[in-house]
């Protein structure tokens, strides 16, 4: 099972919150998926729509949340809102986003790297959105971060998993989960990431934007339970040489003979 | 007294409390966070916290996001 920072989570999918056309769809999307981690951001109240309010419309469920500090372009910006998702929550979780360039949304792993040691230091459970780079991925791991989260592609993309690469050395190397966030578009993309070992993905726009996101949820449960069960089964070995499936031995001889 | 609400003007009756400008603008304490003048304030000083001129107060709520 996955455990994260000493808790279990059965599901092996984390949602995002973003973007769903309605309260009522995203918590029927939500339960569909069976997911126990979701995401979601802090803004300023909407003064006009004062009961606009995420936390009632996921109603009773028992959620792990994970809130984000997007829209922090630096580390200052990003301990502020830290501490404001820890007062609001009123638990320690929190999915480190330092993302500088608006057209982009590329997370900056100088300011990631030294907002974590400082969030870490500080209490927080720290799971940062992060570039695939491995090295960057040993450096949050050392200095405390309760998982890594490297990107597929970049966010809202659906381009999928683009740096499998960099990602498969990631996962040979942590010592904690990794956790691929960011530009899973398909549930294939998700099965994918889960294929190569991956502990978690997380997903949100491609359920969010979907025509029905209830039943693409339902898909990526499935697509992430078929990865993980195949990562753990274990995959056969990649080759450019061809292996026959059927037997080589007792092959028909006389008038079937090309079948040698 | 004006004081600047989430970066925009408001003007309050004098000696303002924050339990007193969320009462004013229909918002469940439970579902928000305030800081003042960068300082988050917790809930249980709500009521005695009061506001002065140009103080600059952020109401704060989680809302859907990846």
């Amino acid at each position: 099972m996955l455990c994260i920072a000493g808790t279990d989570f059965s599901s092996r999918l984390f949602l995002g919150t973003g973007k769903f056309s309605s309260s009522a769809v995203m918590a029927e999307a939500i339960a569909a998926s069976d997911c126990q981690m979701v995401t979601v951001a802090l803004r300023r109240v909407d003064l006009t729509n004062p009961d606009d309010d995420i936390m009632s419309a996921l109603g009773q469920r028992e959620y792990t949340f994970l809130p984000n500090t997007s829209g922090a372009r630096d580390a200052v910006e990003a301990i502020r809102l830290a501490k404001l998702a820890r007062a609001a929550s009123g638990s320690s979780w929190l999915k480190l986003e330092v993302t500088p360039d608006p057209r982009t949304l590329l997370p900056d792993p100088v300011e990631t790297l030294k907002a974590t040691e400082e969030l870490v230091k500080d209490g927080f459970i720290v799971l940062p959105y992060m570039n695939a780079d491995p090295i960057l991925a040993l450096k949050l791991q050392d200095v405390g971060a309760a998982a890594v989260m490297p990107l597929g592609s970049p966010i809202g993309t659906n381009q999928g998993v683009l740096t499998d690469s960099m990602i498969e050395i990631i996962i040979d190397q942590a010592k904690v989960p990794v956790v691929v966030d960011a530009g899973i578009g398909a549930p294939s993309h998700a099965a994918y990431a889960m294929e190569m070992g991956a502990d978690a993905v997380l997903v949100n726009t491609a359920i969010s934007v979907a025509g029905d996101p209830v039943a693409m949820a339902r898909a990526f449960a499935q697509a992430v339970e078929a990865g993980r069960t195949a990562f753990e089964a274990g995959m056969g070995q990649r080759s450019k040489q061809a292996s026959a499936s059927s037997p080589e031995d007792g092959q028909l001889s006389a008038d079937l003979g090309f079948l040698k | 007294m004006n004081i600047r609400l989430n970066g925009s003007e408001k003007t309050l009756k004098e000696f303002s409390s924050i339990s007193a400008l969320l009462q004013d603008l229909s918002l469940n304490p439970k579902t928000v966070v305030v800081e003042l003048n960068t300082e988050i304030i917790q809930p249980g000083s709500y009521d005695e916290q009061t506001l002065t001129e140009n103080d600059s107060v952020e109401i704060i709520r989680f809302v859907g996001g990846g």
